[in-house]
């Protein structure tokens, strides 16, 4: 049958697209070959499986959580005491399988507090999560033997117990365990959302009125999924703690919660591959902008607002309703009107990054009045010429962003009617 | 034999107010029970008492000869028990096709498994697709039910309720808003796809209350006034000045 030949394809297509995945995490080293572009990378990685088992929850099952920080903090920890007790020469277990040990201690918390936090949904659920997620972050003063205090905790990833020969010393040795670890995760991942439970958790997330009208009891499959998301949070706590070689408090902590909600947010929940676009892009401009700007929270709190309000789908939500224009062959009258709108946005981000970094410098600076370099510029944040200017471009900006958003709105319209005119599936 | 579905002085309140005041009610296995009644008589609210929707405030709902009231909806369904809704209440981002395997997994055992791919349960997707033809949206098969069109919506209602195999079936006006070509198209669908099964139905258009059903219940203010076949009640004095004098 026809249906059995689509499948093949199908089939064929996945393995291509995943082959595609970890080919790309093979080569980027060899592109990016510089000892930071290494460490970023992996961060990418290990913020890529966090992610997406963030997702799990958020995107698939429609539960929003305030402490998922928890279980990938915990498996870190998990992880570091193991290897602690393979440094102490305790425990014999390989380097290249430690993160297993995080995802099993983030299971198992996965299954303790969902346990709880399962029994209801929306609001209530969330502030459970909330309350946990403190909870387990105040507890680290309680507890120092296993959270190590103020300091942390810290082990050495260099055991001499492994199974492949490698000594995972290097940087890149860990990237590409990392990377392993990245690709059967998020394959992992995306075989769950094809399983019973991964269609069921999509139909708890859409309608749990009708799925109980269908034979399911809702708080079981949510607590199933969030279980399995703990896990995977574990794991990717597991390959932190491998990175980094210390676990702090704050890796439990809301912050750390807060920042993967972001990530997954920004890159987009309604779509499998949307929280990989978002732990790649927010890892990117965490590293390039925390070291260039004291305000690096403040922009990403401002991306945050914008693309909740303007493109709740996030990234790949944007990449998605390209999808059918692009198939139509009419992407070729929207991309004119966006370059349109890109001048005026430019200037308009110009603009607030100067005001905001003039406000950074006059409220923190030792020396108000010490130039600030901006733009291949010089700024000066004491002068009242620089603020006219960088507000006037703002303004300006402003203005013409509002302007030309007019002609991308017409010409999607456009598209819409040649679209529906042809029949051609939105 | 033991009724298919038995309700014995079963009362609803909301709050002071009763909506639902002592219904008796049996079906027998394999008959097709309509009820009828005037707006707001609380036929859905006794839809939703015996689908566990709703609690009883008193009295009690067998199936089978076992009680469920009491039990939560989706315990209710896997003994067998399966509704549909007045308003229609599907997975509205998931396709057609998709709607209507999600309603066999449970059926079909798969539980919670997370170590099956749905992709390649063959006996799971010819069921689905199966289910497809007999409601006659095959050519809708990957089309999201939110964009479906409202007879279609209808007709997915009804064929996420059956599909599942449950043998008391559950129908709340089930052709509401539909076209009279619609209409019949639907109950046509709906005698064949409920043969050999119980079924129970909410329904406002007499026509087809009297083609189809075996018997006949009037529900006035949350209380049964008649229980008969078509033809007694079409003679019933008490439901002509009740129920059918009012529509006409
Ligand atoms: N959850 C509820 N809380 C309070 N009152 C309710 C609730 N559900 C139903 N009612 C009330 O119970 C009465 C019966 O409602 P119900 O929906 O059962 O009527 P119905 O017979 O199905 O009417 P229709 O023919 O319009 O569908 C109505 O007055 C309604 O307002
Ligand atoms: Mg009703």
């Amino acid at each position: 049958m026809s249906h059995s030949q689509s499948s093949r394809t199908a089939l064929l297509w996945h393995i291509g697209v995943w082959a595609l995945f970890a080919l790309v995490i093979v080569v980027l080293p060899y592109i990016f070959t510089s000892s930071s572009s290494i460490s970023m990378m992996s961060q990418m990685g290990v913020f890529i499986i966090f992610a997406l088992s963030y997702n799990m929850l958020l995107g698939q099952a429609g539960m929003l959580s305030f402490g998922h920080a928890v279980y990938f903090g915990l498996g870190g920890f998990f992880t570091l005491h193991a290897i602690r007790a393979v440094n102490d020469e305790v425990w014999q277990f390989p380097l290249e399988l430690m993160p297993l040990v995080g995802g099993v201690g983030g299971l198992a918390f996965g299954i303790i507090f969902g346990s709880i936090s399962t029994r209801r949904a929306g609001v209530t659920f969330a502030m459970i999560t909330l309350g946990i997620g403190s909870m387990v972050e105040s507890s680290a003063n309680m507890f120092t033997d296993f959270f190590g205090g103020e300091s942390g905790i810290s082990g050495n990833r260099v055991t001499d117990v492994t199974l492949f020969g490698f000594s995972y010393g290097p940087s890149i040795e860990v990237y590409y365990l990392i990377g392993a670890w990245t690709v059967m995760a998020a394959v992992a991942m995306y075989l769950l959302t094809k399983t019973p439970l991964g269609r069921i958790s999509n139909a708890v997330r859409d309608n749990p009125e009708r799925a109980q009208f269908v034979g399911y009891n809702t708080t079981i499959a949510r607590f199933i999924q969030f279980s399995l998301s703990g896990f995977f949070a574990g794991i990717a706590g597991g390959l932190f703690a491998i990175m980094f070689e210390i676990m702090t408090a704050p890796n439990v902590g809301l912050v750390q919660s807060g920042a993967v909600l972001l990530m997954t947010f920004i890159g987009g929940v309604g779509l499998f591959f949307g929280p990989i676009i978002g732990a790649v892009l927010v890892t990117y401009m965490h590293t390039a902008l925390s070291g260039f700007s004291e305000g690096w929270i403040l922009y990403f709190g401002l991306m945050f607002v914008f693309m909740v309000m303007y493109a709740p789908g996030g990234i790949a939500g944007v990449i998605y309703a390209h999808a059918a224009p692009w198939r139509a062959g009419l992407l070729w009258r929207l991309l004119p009107s966006y370059l349109l709108v890109l001048l005026p946005a430019l200037l308009a981000i110009a603009g607030l990054v100067a005001v905001v970094e003039m406000g950074y410098q006059l409220s923190l600076a030792y020396d108000p009045s010490s130039p600030i370099d901006l733009f291949y510029m010089q700024i000066n944040a004491t002068s009242l010429w620089s603020w006219l200017v960088a507000l006037l471009g703002l303004a300006v900006g402003i203005a013409g962003v509002l302007a030309t958003a007019r002609v991308v709105r017409a010409r999607w319209a456009g598209v819409n009617r040649s679209m529906q005119a042809t029949g051609a599936k939105t | 034999m033991s009724d298919a579905l038995k309700l014995a002085n079963v009362h609803k309140r909301f709050g002071e107010t009763p909506i639902i005041r002592g219904v008796d009610l049996a079906v027998a296995p394999g008959e097709r029970h309509a009820i009828i009644g005037p707006n707001g008589a609380g036929k859905s609210t006794l839809f939703n008492l015996i689908s566990g929707r709703y609690t009883p405030s008193e009295g009690e709902i067998a199936l089978h000869g076992k009680r469920i009231s009491g039990l939560a909806p989706h315990q209710i369904n896997r003994r067998g028990l399966s509704r549909s809704f007045q308003i229609t209440n599907l997975f509205q981002n998931m396709t057609v096709f998709e709607n209507l395997r999600c309603s066999l997994l449970w059926a079909q055992g798969y539980k919670y498994s997370f170590w099956h791919l749905v992709g390649r349960q063959t006996a799971l997707n010819e069921a689905a697709e199966q289910w497809l033809e007999r409601l006659g949206l095959s050519a809708r098969r990957d089309v999201p039910a939110s964009l479906l069109t409202y007879a279609e919506q209808r007709t997915l209602e009804i064929g996420t309720t059956i599909a599942g195999g449950a043998d008391v079936i559950l129908l709340d006006e089930p052709t509401a808003g539909m076209g009279l070509a619609e209409r019949d198209h639907t109950m046509a669908m709906i005698s064949e796809v409920t043969q050999d099964k119980t079924l129970l139905m909410v329904e406002h258009d007499m026509g087809v209350v009297f083609e189809l059903a075996d018997r006949i219940s009037v529900l006035v203010y949350g209380q049964i006034i008649a229980s008969d076949t078509p033809e007694a009640i079409r003679a019933n004095a008490a439901v002509q000045e009740a129920y059918l004098g009012e529509a006409h």
